[in-house]
């Protein structure tokens, strides 16, 4: 009977249904063991629901999953978990308070007898699981003092310590730096070396080239196609999963919108000095400059921007708008100034999620429709709301919906209609593409690209070579609260970014 | 899910307690012969206008996400404080006296205010010792005693009536016109629910938080001291213990209106609305000769209902 199938995993026309919405169509997927198979999709298209039905956190609505060969419908993580089915969430579901060890075993602690917790046997087995793996992490230490690489990876080691087969991974690096990930990627072939089948999300190409072994895309919920990695482009990747051919991601053109000086300098920022976070930051920006800011994770690049937005006070250091030297003291006088601060996360600064696209989209800028000074103009609110939801094309029935039933691009895209309904001349973007698909992605690129070429002003701060090397005129680089490189676009490439992120010189001089 | 349209179950979620309240009135109406006459109605009215006053004000707390355990402490405190005013035969001008109560109302919000939006004291806390500083003032100020013996011209806040309307119900709706205005049509307003909906999200958006949060508990001492002026006038007496217990009255109005105690959401028409089924509930029992004892489960069972409907609707 216990005849190794080919397959550890099969789902069978599975299927999932929302009120209103069909999120699954029909797709069948089957897993190997000690393979990395990756799923691919823009956001909405499937794939973490899809996950979630076979990790037990999502009822099946129909179709089959087979286990080993024979039919497991889990009913909740508990019994997925049991059958050694384990999935990592991209929110890590980590206690911070606890030790590394206490998180690795709650709610599975290894007893003595009766209840009681046998405290050695566990901090011994997380040490040989770490030391499998190859990861440098104490047992002991405090969850919530770790990095995010390595509270993933001790989501990994939790994962994996009750023996599970089955590993799903959904976007584990949409938070850790590039270098981190080559941790992630050693530690994911290990796994495979133990025979374990991994399923691994991800919006990253790159990623996927390096450590995937097979390749599924999902669209709209429905099964597209199912490749070895070695035997699909990138571009035809990129050209399934949106259905459509992306030419010229990152459109940066020289055509101007408005007439302007680029010469004309926007911003100058001068031996800007918050201790213990950064020092001695300067940098200025021209008219219709996009200027990146690249750097690893903790080089503290969103904090430097905080600090220009009024969101941290810094110990010394000038900012200069427009020739005029500025106090900046909170986010109110940075707005009064021209400013605009696109967050990096979304959920915790960016949006009121419980409140309708439109009332978050007026909220900065409420001044611009007030009666009187204090009464909202509601008319004038639904014209200017109306006209930027079509003007950045969010997807959405009514001004009236609530933003959190939004994709992540199109919540992306309110924010950004936030601060475009105030027209200011710079604009901060953190990670603007972060978690949203490529076809979001694209649009936004188009949207700071027009943006530019009207004569504003972008900062953007991002992780993503590609995306920098693609978009900005000139890049800094940070490396440990200091600025340590500086390129103008033709000079820049992935080498020179990369040396003056981990704290090297590039430039020559 | 972009497209949403609204299903049977939707709207009874959403209108759920409109519809409750509709039919508990329509019931009434039937089993009751005494219930659909214009004094009861208008009893019903004045009974609620007290707590209903501090529930206006207690909305805007709620929607900034916080809760204000004082109020039921200020409407005794601006009770004696005015009242001492006008009573003995040197009483004050009634202006005064009202003003007086009045600042000791927005004093006690600005207290609890500047603890918890400037010093960041947890908003349960900070008005947790409002209330026991206010209440210990009140015994402080009058010795534990009562004061009565007032003027017949401050009496008439409570007693008085334009037509067969009471003054307490005109005062309460004028409150929540007042509240309407500023919760729905103005600028204060869409601040105040944005920083219940996301403070750091508001603070990105160049809001003054802490100014909106502290607002709002002075908000909330206002309308406290306004009901604890209308009660002592109504009772003729400064009674050291009024108001005890209001808070969890007017939270519970609040909550029944739908708004949820973590933040972001609330209306004026809602908590009217709460307050209503409270009031018609008690009085529809009262009429029906249920013992008050019941009342206290039922009313139990109200506010569960609610929230149970608001969860479910989040669902």
């Amino acid at each position: 009977m216990q005849k190794q199938q080919e397959y550890i995993v099969e789902m069978k026309e599975c299927r999932k249904e929302f009120p209103g919405v069909v999120a699954v169509k029909d797709v069948s997927l089957s897993l190997k063991r000690g393979e990395v198979h990756a799923l691919m999709g823009e956001n909405g298209a499937g794939k973490s629901t899809i996950m979630k039905i076979l990790a037990g956190i999502l009822p099946l609505d129909g179709g089959e999953i087979l286990l080993n060969g024979s039919v497991f419908h889990p009913k909740s993580p508990a019994q997925a978990l049991a059958r050694g089915i384990s999935m990592i969430p991209q929110e890590l579901d980590l206690v911070p308070q606890l030790t590394v060890t206490e998180n690795i075993f709650s709610g599975q602690e290894l007893t003595v007898k009766a209840g009681i917790i046998h405290k050695k046997a566990m901090i011994q087995r997380a040490g040989q699981l770490f030391q499998e793996l190859g990861i440098d992490i104490s047992p002991l230490e405090k969850v919530g003092k770790l990095s995010v690489a390595q509270m993933q990876m001790v989501a990994i080691v939790k994962a994996i310590a009750f023996n599970a087969d089955v590993i799903i991974m959904d976007e584990p690096t949409s938070a850790i730096t590039e270098r981190e990930v080559e941790q992630l990627f050693q530690v994911v072939g290990e796994l495979k070396k133990q025979q374990k089948a991994i399923v691994y999300i991800s919006h990253k190409m790159d990623e996927i080239y390096k450590i995937a072994d097979t390749l599924t895309i999902m669209r709209d919920g429905e099964h597209v196609v199912t490749k070895k990695v070695s035997e699909i482009s990138e571009d035809e990747v990129i050209r399934l999963m949106v259905g459509r051919e992306l030419s010229n991601m990152y459109t940066k053109s020289s055509a101007k919108l408005e007439e302007y000086d680029e010469n004309e300098i926007m911003m100058e920022v001068s031996h800007l000095t918050k201790e213990g976070l950064f020092q001695d930051i300067s940098f200025t920006l021209k008219r219709g400059e996009i200027l990146g800011v690249s750097g690893l994770m903790g080089a503290g690049r969103t904090e430097v921007m905080e600090t220009v937005f009024g969101l941290r006070k810094p110990d010394s250091g000038e900012i200069w708008i427009k020739g005029k030297k500025v106090s900046i003291k909170n986010p109110a006088t940075a707005i009064r100034n021209e400013l605009a601060f696109v967050s990096e996360d979304r959920k915790l600064y960016g949006l009121n999620l419980a409140g309708s696209i439109k009332k978050n989209v007026s909220l900065a800028y409420l001044r611009l429709i007030l009666i009187a000074r204090w009464f909202v103009d509601f008319g004038k609110e639904r014209r200017i709301v109306d006209d930027l939801i079509a003007q950045l094309r969010i997807k959405t029935t009514s001004r009236d919906t609530i933003v959190n039933n939004l994709s992540g691009g199109n919540q992306q895209k309110v924010i950004l209609a936030k601060w475009l309904m105030g027209d200011p001349d710079i604009f901060i973007m953190d990670e603007p593409t972060r978690g949203i698909d490529v076809g979001a992605k694209a649009e936004i690129y188009k949207i700071m690209d027009t943006l530019a070429k009207r004569g504003k002003s972008i900062i953007m701060i991002s992780s993503e070579m590609p995306e920098l090397l693609g978009m900005s005129d000139h890049i800094i680089v940070m490396h440990e609260g200091k600025i340590t490189g500086s390129f103008s676009k033709e000079e820049c490439n992935q080498e020179k970014l990369m040396i003056c992120s981990m704290g090297g010189n590039a430039n020559g001089n | 899910m972009g497209t949403k349209k609204m299903s049977v179950g939707g709207i009874i979620s959403n209108y759920g307690m409109y519809i409750a309240f509709t039919i508990l009135f329509v019931l009434l109406s039937i089993v009751s012969p005494a219930f659909l006459t214009s004094t009861n109605i208008i009893n019903i009215l004045r009974q609620i206008s007290v707590i209903g006053t501090i529930a206006i004000g207690m909305t805007f707390v709620i929607a900034t996400g916080g809760i204000d355990l004082s109020v039921g402490a200020i409407v005794g405190l601006s009770g004696v404080v005015s009242t001492s005013l006008v009573a003995g035969e040197s009483g004050m001008p009634l202006i005064l006296s009202i003003m007086a109560g009045l600042g000791v109302g927005i004093a006690c919000g600005m207290f609890s205010g500047l603890f918890i939006a400037k010093l960041g004291v947890p908003e349960f806390i900070a008005t947790l010792a409002t209330m026991t500083i206010a209440r210990g003032l009140c015994y402080v100020y009058t010795d534990g005693r009562p004061i009565t013996g007032f003027r017949d011209d401050y009496k008439v806040i409570g007693k008085g009536s334009v037509g067969i309307i009471p003054i307490p119900v005109i005062i309460f709706l004028v409150i929540i016109a007042v509240g309407i205005v500023l919760l729905n049509l103005s600028k204060f307003g869409r601040h105040v629910l944005a920083v219940g909906g996301n403070e750091k999200a508001a603070i990105v958006s160049g809001i003054h938080v802490a100014g909106v949060k502290f607002s709002c508990y002075v908000l909330s001492g206002i309308t406290s001291a306004i009901a604890g002026i209308i009660l002592s006038s109504r009772i003729q007496t400064g009674q050291p213990v009024a108001g005890e217990g209001y808070e969890l009255d007017a939270i519970t109005a609040v909550v029944i209106g739908g708004a949820s105690l973590s933040g972001g959401s609330g209306s004026i028409i809602g908590t009217v609305v709460g307050m209503l089924v409270i009031g018609v509930m008690t009085n529809g029992l009262d009429l029906l000769n249920v013992s008050s004892y019941y009342q206290e489960v039922i009313k139990g069972i109200i506010i569960l209902i609610a929230v149970l409907s608001d969860r479910l609707k989040k669902r």
